[in-house]
């Protein structure tokens, strides 16, 4: 999988923008994940759908609705923390390592066309309003 | 996924990654990337291991004090994909007169249930084929294996995502029926190496290639190296 995604063209950025966000133990901090996971009561994800899901910070009723073959499901199927860390967030939320955890987290599908357009400028520019709406000062980025 | 972390540093948003292909994070430069060498699937590294994700995130956390970026940071732990099938049982044949597949997967419900009662109900079967309909599902695997064609054979939906349920049901059984299930890679080469719905669904792939399905809805039946 590796092998054929190093081969695959990606988006071409001039620059790398970098925030500097406040210290972790004051910061509220999100998932956003591209593995496709969805609340069961939500609609799953087509092929290339470039839209996203939100998921509720309590919510544990959750799918992988990735479209990919090629990736271990065992692993989320056994703990969906090890795709969606969200137990280990409330676990150093608890122990004062970091500020807060978000009210809701965001899932995207990772499985794009080259360009990740719609995703760049639409979909992706949205869920930034709704983590500013919430407060959120860190997103953590978690693929499949 | 290196994507939306430009989209939300644009706006104002500290991001740090986990990423699972080291070369897609040297070419797209995201501010904070922690390059995880584990299966890709678990980018957490191991599931019910708490400290270990722990640690996951207490570097992908540690990039944050960084003044300047981009940066890519490695993980020193590489996990591996295993090959070795899972060595546990299958159910005896029941009903010979049903497709060994069809028969196979009646006979593992009950350890599908119980595996989804361990797991407080959590199951990611059910796309397009629930798992009552899992045994329809491989009978019509098994028509097409055995010249049928495809879209005459009575799949419920798209095959991808019918297949999708089929090795989903398998796994998730697995998991109540063996301790090792959670290792990487090993319940799926138990469905593809051992399981007769496993060497149904590469048949029925074989046929459809065969028959100049679109290739689509052959291919991605399975993982791409099988």
């Amino acid at each position: 999988m590796r092998a054929y995604v190093d081969g695959q063209p990606v988006p071409e950025f001039d620059a790398t923008p970098f925030v500097s966000p406040p210290p972790l133990s004051t910061a509220t901090v999100a998932i956003v994940t591209t593995a496709a996971i969805h609340l069961e009561s939500d609609a799953g994800f087509e092929s290339a759908d470039t839209g996203f899901r939100e998921l509720p910070r309590a919510a544990r009723d959750l799918r992988m609705g990735h479209w990919s073959p090629n990736f271990d499901r065992t692993g989320f199927a056994a703990d969906l923390d090890v795709v969606f860390p969200i137990d280990r967030l409330e676990e150093l939320a608890a122990a004062g390592v970091i500020g807060a955890v978000a009210p809701r987290h965001f899932s995207f599908a990772g499985n794009q066309d080259d360009s990740v357009t719609r995703v760049r400028l639409d979909s992706g520019p949205a869920v930034a309003r709704l983590l500013r709406d919430d407060g959120v000062d860190v997103v953590l980025l978690t693929p499949v | 996924m290196c994507a939306l972390a430009h989209v939300f540093e644009n706006e104002g948003i500290a991001t740090t990654a986990l990423v699972s292909v080291r070369s897609v994070a040297e070419r797209m430069h995201p501010p904070r990337a922690l390059y995880c060498e584990f299966p890709i699937g678990r980018p957490l590294g191991r599931p019910g291991d708490d400290e270990f994700q722990h640690d996951v995130l207490r570097q992908a956390f540690g990039l944050l004090e960084r003044p300047a970026g981009p940066v890519l940071e490695l993980h020193p732990v590489v996990i591996e994909l295993e090959t070795e099938p899972l060595a546990c049982s299958l159910p005896v044949r029941f009903d010979p007169s049903l497709p060994p597949a069809v028969d196979e997967a009646r006979a593992l419900r009950t350890a599908y249930d119980r595996s989804v009662g361990q797991r407080d109900g959590r199951t990611n079967v059910g796309r397009v084929a629930g798992p009552d309909a899992i045994p329809d599902v491989l009978a019509a695997y098994d028509r097409i294996a055995n010249g049928t064609p495809w879209a005459e054979a009575g799949l419920p939906g798209d095959p991808v995502q019918c297949a999708h349920d089929v090795r989903t049901y398998y796994e998730e059984v697995a998991l109540a029926l063996d301790d090792a299930a959670a290792e990487p890679g090993r319940a799926e080469a138990w469905f593809y190496d051992v399981t007769e719905a496993g060497k149904t669904v590469l048949a029925a792939r074989a046929a459809m290639q065969a028959q100049n399905a679109p290739f689509a809805f052959w291919f991605y039946l399975a993982r791409g190296t099988r």
